[in-house]
């Protein structure tokens, strides 16, 4: 018990000097907008597919779940506002954001463990590329661009999914209901959803990174690095989003 | 002999390095001289501390204690920028290739070069790759991506990358190792005509006997942290000492 409480400060307080170490030199040269962009469009093409299916499927789903309910009190004109509600402040971005621990975070922990493993990582600092900036910068920064646009993306079409029900079942036009989801929704709701999601992408890449640069077990560890990084970070996003939330309610509250 | 020669600093001074990792002392009082040009193999068991002993020497671990020259700088008083420009001086090839996954061979080539433009300024990277790539007779594979290549074809491409900056001093870890016999043989000649073509010292890390033979001028058998014999190959395989016998059988 004592041990595992030990092994939990010391992996906290690691976590913490990588995170640190992260923002020291990400605002100095030589940067790797190569590698960056590279990186962006890699997490991109690898969630996009995911993210809009889950999304889509969200959408539906919520709709036709909380209908029965809504008719029944005869409040089904409130369907936009409630479905745009709850998928732009919560669903979205924590779905999208554990499908990317998932998908995002576990890769790029088997990535740099094998490249650790391999000895890699240390060919590039003798060949005068400094590694954390050449792999852990640029694909930290990358799911921190990357997760908050993918979640725009899925609110998007978890709205259309939602739309589409109620045209179907309810005869509601797309227009219609597009409208009504904008009167309801301004930009108190959108605004802590994107600064959270940027919170989820750094979480997702700086476990990726921190579990795959200082793992060291071999190459059976690879498998390993890289489900624990799945498990830290999507715990890390819940407890993001409770922060966010107690956070976004106290401003609320002003 | 001409004087210019006689004038070069070793490529390599060790004296009485020691290393160790916590309580685990590695290396004890490794001392070890390598002239410019010349090619030193040092044979030692696994857990040896070989791979440490280069790892030093390239600044990828910190020694202890002793003194450690390259090329004529002292490697622990360094600047990270002098040891940058100090490694583009010195070629690595890692135990297992170590090539970069997600890159073909030409990108692998090209990486080094990156960040060491002041030194090849003036040269073409295309022709750099090219030189580099035909020097290990292996032109053709370079759009393939290392998990197309075979274990010989990877090392081959590896000290293709170690040679493309021209360095004055290569360092292998153990370059034979998971190879047939054959193909080892054929690494190790190669190991021959590069330091010959390249005129840089180097040190062939192995447990390979007949690497050891084809690639050293000098031999050294790591053992208990030191430099525990050395000498040419023939001089050291007439040893009788139990240790220095156990790697000749
Ligand atoms: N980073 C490290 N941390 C702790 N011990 C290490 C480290 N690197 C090497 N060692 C230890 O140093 C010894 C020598 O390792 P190494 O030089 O890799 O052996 P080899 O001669 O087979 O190349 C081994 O006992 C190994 O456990
Ligand atoms: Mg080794």
């Amino acid at each position: 018990m004592i041990n595992v409480l030990r092994n939990f400060f010391l992996t906290t307080g690691q976590i913490s000097q990588f995170t640190a170490r992260y923002w020291r030199e990400v605002w100095f040269p030589p940067y790797e907008f190569q590698e960056l962009l590279k990186q962006c469009f890699f997490i991109g093409n690898k969630s996009l597919a995911l993210v809009g299916t889950t999304g889509f499927i969200m959408g539906i789903v919520l709709t036709l779940q909380t209908r029965p309910t809504l008719i029944e009190f005869g409040a089904q004109s409130w369907m936009p506002a409630m479905v745009g509600i709850a998928i732009v402040r919560e669903i979205g971005p924590v779905i999208t954001a554990l499908i990317c621990a998932g998908k995002v975070g576990s890769g790029i922990g088997a990535e740099l463990a094998s490249m650790k493993v391999t000895e890699q990582i240390d060919a590039m600092e003798v060949s005068g590329t400094n590694p954390f900036k050449f792999l852990v910068i640029t694909r930290v920064t990358a799911t921190m661009i990357m997760i908050p646009a993918l979640v725009v993306m899925s609110d998007v079409i978890s709205l259309l999914g939602s739309a589409m029900v109620e045209n179907i079942k309810g005869g509601v036009s797309f227009t219609l209901y597009f409208s009504k989801v904008l009167e309801f929704l301004d930009f108190s709701d959108l605004i802590p959803s994107i600064i959270k999601s940027f919170f989820f992408g750094f979480a997702i890449g700086i476990i990726g990174c921190y579990k795959g640069y200082t793992s060291s077990r071999g190459t059976e560890g690879v498998g390993r690095t890289a489900n624990e990084a799945v498990v830290i970070a999507s715990l890390l996003v819940f407890i993001l989003d409770f922060i966010a939330v107690l956070v976004t309610d106290i401003f609320y509250e002003l | 002999m001409n004087s210019e020669q006689v004038q070069l600093p070793a490529a390599v001074s060790i004296r009485n390095l020691y290393k160790a990792f916590g309580t685990n002392p590695v290396l004890r009082s490794f001392s070890l001289e390598v002239a410019a040009g010349e090619n030193v193999a040092v044979m030692g068991k696994s857990g040896s501390g070989k791979s440490v002993l280069i790892k030093c020497i390239i600044g990828l671990e910190t020694i202890d204690e002793g003194d450690l020259v390259v090329l004529g700088k002292s490697v622990p008083g360094l600047s990270p920028r002098e040891l940058d420009l100090l490694r583009a001086d010195v070629g690595f090839q890692f135990q297992g290739s170590a090539l970069y996954d997600s890159m073909t061979v030409r990108e692998n080539l090209e990486f080094p070069l990156r960040r060491h433009q002041e030194k090849m300024k003036g040269l073409r990277t295309d022709d750099l790759v090219q030189e580099a790539l035909s020097s290990v007779g292996l032109l053709h594979a370079i759009d393939l991506l290392p998990s197309e290549l075979s274990g010989g074809m990877k090392k081959r491409i590896a000290l293709a990358r170690t040679i493309i900056m021209r360095p004055k001093l290569i360092l292998y870890d153990e370059p034979t190792s998971g190879l047939d016999p054959i193909t080892g043989r054929e690494i190790s000649r190669l190991i021959v005509d590069i330091q010959k073509q390249y005129r840089a010292a180097s040190i062939v890390i192995t447990h390979d006997l007949a690497c050891a033979r084809i690639t050293g001028n000098q031999l050294v058998i790591l053992s208990e942290g030191r430099n525990y014999v050395q000498g040419t190959f023939d001089e050291v395989a007439g040893i009788t000492d139990p240790v220095v016998h156990s790697f000749f059988t």
